[in-house]
């Protein structure tokens, strides 16, 4: 292929078709980048943060730059793991991420990244809000405790016309995903579990969908977040 | 295996007897459900090791109800939700030298800080008055002895009360890694945290 390009993470070699965003030309050399907000298929939005790297000094999100010839990526190094790290906790604080009681724990891609960056308590005071519970579908549940606001449920969740089910309501602090009143109530059962799976966290629930899976055999019960990509 | 480690200590610490007294544990549930004892106990045979290595002073396990030594490590389990709490947790660090945070609640208040955010009044309102499984307080009584403790506005994470030094997450945390914590604390050795121990649920 000629439109190949060089390029470092961490001082090691690396090649990509030109064009590709970071986080994915990385994981085709094998290397780990996290991310939280970005979903295959889905137009990147730099939103979370997690995946940012150090270009020329500069903090980037690599879900949402193109890799460039030669461009030298820092990606690992401490600062910039514990700015990841930072960004986990805030979250956690941020929200009520009552993990024990959670039905998606064990594959939420939150906790996920916190066992991966080893998350004992974060460093941030806990802020407890108090958010609302919508169970008004027939069908699903959306717990904003658990919300983190990555707009994968409103990107990729549409009825047939392309209207997205879920939408944002208010700005600054009071923001929050909603799911649309009517369109909630016909939403049918393999949109509801699509809805749910493409949340990374357990703020949408299938209504009548515990925890069907034991503990040990859950997603990331063995293997930290990433542990697929590997060269 | 485990146990070889272990036993090497454990003769290290024999030979030593005699010139050094054995380290002193302490441990408690404050806003708690006892899962993480349990899980204390779930070390198995390990437990007969345990005894040998350190010694129980004020603990559940032992029923030592007050503090009668300077003790090592304060083993805490449960989040602070009332004055009685915040009491033991202070008297913790007071006759502790090293105090752990044990499990979900005692690091981020757990399924008791549930009722964080709903205003204490509204939370006793639906336990003894409005709920719907109040049947036989026709009265409208809610508890007021003076000896119970007081409901704090909310459940607090045991850092935020006083200086804890290690944090032990899991609901409840997985025995082998309270194992290996108190293995590591006793012999002063680096501790491994491998992935599948260190878990949030």
């Amino acid at each position: 292929m000629s439109n190949l390009i060089k390029f470092k993470i961490d001082g090691k070699e690396c090649m990509a078709e030109a064009g590709k965003f970071i986080v994915d030309a990385a994981a085709d050399n094998g290397i780990y980048i996290p991310t939280l907000c970005n979903m295959k298929g889905v137009k990147p939005k730099g939103a979370c943060r997690i995946c940012s790297v150090r270009i020329n000094g500069r903090l980037m999100t690599s879900c949402t730059t193109p890799v460039a010839d030669g461009m030298e990526i820092e990606s690992n190094s401490t600062d910039i793991q514990d700015l990841r790290k930072s960004i986990i906790e805030l979250l956690f604080v941020s929200g009520n991420h009552f993990c024990p009681a959670c039905e998606k724990s064990g594959n939420c891609e939150l906790q996920a990244l916190a066992y991966r960056y080893q998350m004992m308590v974060p460093r941030y005071p806990y802020e407890f809000p108090m958010k609302p519970v919508d169970a008004s579908s027939p069908r699903i549940i959306k717990d904003q405790n658990r919300c983190i606001f990555c707009k994968r449920c409103i990107k990729t969740i549409k009825d047939e016309t392309g209207r997205s089910y879920f939408v944002f309501r208010n700005r600054g602090h009071k923001l929050e995903v909603v799911l649309d009143e009517e369109m909630g109530k016909t939403i049918n059962s393999a949109t509801a579990h699509l809805a749910m799976e493409n949340c990374p966290v357990g703020s949408i629930l299938v209504k009548e969908k515990g925890f069907d899976t034991p503990i040990g055999k859950r997603k990331y019960d063995k293997e930290p977040i990433g542990s697929d990509i590997k060269l | 295996m485990i146990r070889n480690p272990l036993e090497a200590i454990l003769n290290s610490n024999k030979r030593e007897e005699k010139t050094m007294s054995k380290p002193v544990v302490a441990t408690t549930s404050l806003a708690g459900c006892f899962g993480c004892h349990m899980s204390l106990l779930d070390i198995d045979e390990r437990i007969l090791t345990l005894i040998e290595l350190v010694e129980f002073n004020k603990s559940p396990v032992d029923d030592i109800k007050t503090f009668t030594k300077a003790v090592d490590i304060g083993l805490i389990e449960g989040g602070v939700c009332n004055s009685e709490n915040v009491e033991v947790l202070k008297s913790f660090r007071k006759h502790c030298k090293i105090l752990v945070s044990v499990g979900e609640c005692a690091i981020m208040g757990g399924l008791p800080a549930l009722r964080n955010g709903i205003p204490v009044e509204e939370c006793l309102h639906e336990a003894y008055i409005g709920g719907p499984t109040v049947q036989l307080n026709k009265d409208g009584i809610m508890p007021n002895d003076d000896e119970l403790p007081m409901l704090l506005d909310k459940v607090y994470p045991c850092h935020e009360i006083v200086k804890i030094d290690y944090f032990l997450p899991g609901c409840p945390p997985r025995a082998d890694l309270i194992w290996d914590a108190l293995v590591a604390l006793v012999t002063g050795d680096p501790m491994k945290l491998p992935y599948e121990v260190v878990k949030f649920d």
